[in-house]
């Protein structure tokens, strides 16, 4: 192994990027972690917000229904940069200011959470108009059937509108997903240490950039690839009993 | 509807129940990029440098618990009248334009701003000299508003998120000169990469922009705080472990009345 | 297009009452004495913006033409490369590819002397021709990935035809396959390229100065937090518009069969 690296010319990078120091490896990996909790926590609230908000859009009053076309239009014309901004500093802000006038005094928001809540309002608007798609591709009559046989509304969601619209929602929320991953990198911004703002630093301090900014785009390659699979798998699962979607092959 | 409501009022207490613990501690903010030899990462994962061990060595001095907590640069001001930190000390000049926002500390060092260029580059530091060249900097700090002050009409200023970006630049030949810290830039001309260029002088002083040193920012009208730093500073300062920390990294006193 | 009438329903006039006090309240208790000074600068940064959008998106579209073909109908030797390079393209953060181009490439540069020595050199010291190739790659990776699928969705009768009746190839591909593969990608081309506008600001962090990078500036001088960051979205709102009204304009100038 150390043979084929040094032949190659690549010993020096494998040095920087072996996992523990002096190799930034275990940094990287540490940003990856980061990176995934955040990406997870935002788009499992993505979910949570945007099951509400196809929700409210399809059966909400008329109010609703004009303030979630408000908050997708916005959120999806808005750069994503700008919204963290805007989001991490003013949220963060508010949440203080009316934790102190309720007498909780100083509310702490980690990192994490920041990171999370920021990217989940964002991604709550796409999986909104996703999930509203879905919901609406799913014959009225299943629906209509669950509720004439007396089926609470929480029952009627979990047991039919849910995996009715899974099928239908999947290749949408496996892209949102990947948003989701990609959309991390720019909590590097407001300095957040996830992969991207790791590689920034090692890069900086070894300057071997070219090194470091590949491997990151390694690691971000690998994550896109394993989800492909894991949302190919849970499609099929989906779609389980249903005709072919697939057009013949020409 | 009365489910939504349920557990719409389930996920808000989730969201928020997780973060209403109150803090106890004192939130150290230093910028997440960077900044050797004063903060830098290192391939461990911990904070080390000049400052890092000062505000150490200040915190003890003081008698405050302090944790260090790296935010942005860009929003380090924000982050703290956002109370996500209460105190910067993050290398920030005491300028008049950011204490119309925040509260400084006594200054705990001070150096000359210095530009620096290519060795083969014949420039010094006035405007004259370097009009028509390319100046990088790094956003939001002292060297920024002074080169755009100064040096702006006649100079191209690029801005870099950090100070490294701009060296790297530097290196490279995409940029003339950059303006910055003299301590920060003899520590990259040491380095393999800093080699090919040379500290070309110190710009004109102009107080109003660069500021009377480097103190802590804190929230205006917590006196409390800056009252206690403004002890441990005193106390680093006299007790000879200012000296000490400095000797450990610098061969001159960075730090002068 | 909403009619006029169903704008003023009860509902809708409170939310516009309310949307309107903020606005009066934005423009009432928030700073924008800053705007004036800086309001060159802002048009120059928007103007660069747009002009950044305009020119990635042609030369992204040119270069997602043959990417989409390769994958549809090419021989494997075309198809998996352009496959491969839509792939990482689509699988990585845009800002990691810009750092890379940028600071990458700009870390080799001082190693092959010859480059500085070029006449490419002063355009390659610049930043914005790494923001043109970085973005116009993202947008040929997105859109050569949309492209696939209208190549192939195209009516396979149509171009049997054509061949029957002894058209040259390249007629085909000029006067059938793609005009029909640009109409049925049309109503996703309009939200690709607000996603491309969405992506430009991510150049700021090369130093490319356009509005975003503005905002920022006016964010560390003024040390006004929301206020630039409100105005930005705003413009932002305003260029989405206008890019949802134009394609909608050619949507309906094509005519659908």
């Amino acid at each position: 192994m150390d043979l084929i690296l040094e032949t190659l010319g690549l010993a020096q990078s494998a040095e920087l990027l072996s996992l523990s120091p002096p190799g930034w490896g275990g940094n990287l990996l540490r940003g990856l972690a980061n990176s995934l909790q955040i990406a997870f926590g935002a788009f499992a609230f993505g979910l949570v917000i945007g099951l509400f908000g196809a929700n409210g859009k399809l059966h909400g009053g008329v109010v609703t229904r004009d303030l979630l076309a408000i908050y997708t239009t916005v959120i999806r014309a808005v750069p994503e940069l700008v919204l963290i901004l805007i989001l991490y500093y003013v949220g963060t802000d508010l949440i203080n200011k009316a934790a102190q006038t309720l007498g909780y005094g100083r509310v702490e928001i980690s990192g994490v959470v920041a990171g999370i809540w920021v990217l989940g309002i964002v991604q709550g608007a796409y999986a909104t108009e996703v999930l509203r798609g879905a919901i609406q591709a799913i014959p009225p009559g299943q629906i209509e059937a669950a509720r004439a046989y007396g089926m609470p509304p929480l029952m009627l969601l979990r047991r039919v509108t849910i995996p009715a619209m899974m099928s239908f929602a999947t290749p949408g929320l496996a892209n949102l997903w990947l948003i989701a991953t990609k959309d991390t990198a720019l909590l590097a911004i407001v300095g957040f240490a996830e992969l991207t703002l790791e590689t920034r630093q090692a890069a900086a301090s070894t300057r071997a950039y070219f090194t470091f900014f590949l491997a990151a785009g390694a690691l971000y390659m690998t994550v896109t690839l394993c989800s492909g699979f894991v949302f190919g798998r849970i499609e099929k699962w989906a779609r389980r009993g249903q005709p072919s979607l697939k057009r013949s092959k020409r | 509807m009365t489910y939504k409501t349920v557990l719409a009022a389930t996920v808000a207490v989730a969201a928020f129940s997780a973060n209403l613990a109150a803090a106890e501690e004192v939130k150290i903010g230093i910028a997440a990029e960077p900044y050797p030899p004063f903060a830098s990462l290192d391939a461990s994962g911990e904070w080390i440098g000049w400052e890092v061990e000062l505000i150490n060595a200040v915190c003890t001095a003081a008698e405050l618990e302090c944790v260090i907590t790296p935010v942005a640069w860009d929003g380090i001001i924000p982050s703290l009248t956002g109370q996500q930190i209460d105190a910067i000390m993050a290398s920030m000049s005491i300028t008049e334009e950011r204490q119309k926002t925040i509260d400084f500390s006594d200054a705990y060092y001070n150096t000359p701003a210095v530009i620096v260029a290519d060795k083969s580059m014949d420039i010094e530091a006035t405007p004259e000299s370097l009009a028509g060249k390319i100046i990088g900097i790094q956003a939001s700090t002292i060297h920024q508003a002074y080169a755009n002050k100064h040096f702006g009409d006649a100079a191209e200023i690029r801005v870099y998120q950090t100070q490294d970006e701009a060296n790297q630049d530097l290196f490279s030949g995409r940029i003339d000169a950059t303006q910055a810290d003299s301590i920060a830039m003899a520590d990259f001309i040491a380095s393999d990469t800093g080699a090919c260029c040379e500290i070309k002088g110190a710009v004109a002083n102009d107080e109003g922009v660069l500021g009377r040193g480097v103190g802590a920012g804190v929230r205006k009208g917590d006196d409390a705080l800056r009252e206690k730093l403004n002890a441990g500073i005193a106390k680093v300062l006299a007790d000879g472990s200012h000296d000490e920390i400095t000797s450990r990294y610098f061969t001159t006193s960075i730090y002068s009345q | 297009m909403t009619s006029l009438r169903a704008l003023f329903v009860p509902h809708r006039i409170v939310l516009m009452g309310l949307f309107i006090a903020f606005v009066v309240w934005c423009a009432v208790s928030l700073r924008w004495d800053w705007i004036p000074q800086y309001a060159p600068l802002a048009l120059e940064g928007l103007w660069r913006t747009i002009w950044l959008l305009v020119v990635t998106c042609v030369l992204g579209f040119l270069l997602a033409v043959p990417l989409g073909l390769a994958q549809a109908v090419g021989p494997w030797y075309l198809s998996a490369p352009a496959k491969v390079f839509c792939t990482i393209v689509r699988g990585t953060p845009l800002l990691l590819q810009i750092w890379l181009l940028y600071y990458g490439l700009g870390s080799l540069f001082p190693q092959i002397p010859w480059i500085r020595a070029s006449e490419l050199w002063p355009i390659l010291r610049q930043a914005w021709p790494y923001a043109v190739l970085a973005l116009t790659l993202s947008y040929a990776g997105y859109e050569g990935e949309v492209m696939r699928g209208a190549f192939s969705s195209v009516n396979k009768g149509q171009l049997e035809a054509a061949n029957a009746f002894g058209m040259p190839r390249f007629t085909v591909f000029r006067r059938i396959w793609l005009p029909q593969a640009i109409r049925s990608v049309l109503p996703t081309l309009g939200g690709e390229t607000i996603l491309q506008m969405k992506a430009t600001p991510l150049v700021a962090t090369i130093t490319v100065v356009e509005i975003y990078a503005v905002s920022s500036r006016v964010r560390a001088d003024t040390f006004v937090v929301y206020e630039p960051l409100l105005l930005l979205a705003l413009i932002y709102m305003i260029i989405a518009g206008i890019i949802t009204l134009a394609f909608g304009y050619i949507e309906r100038q094509v005519p659908t069969r």
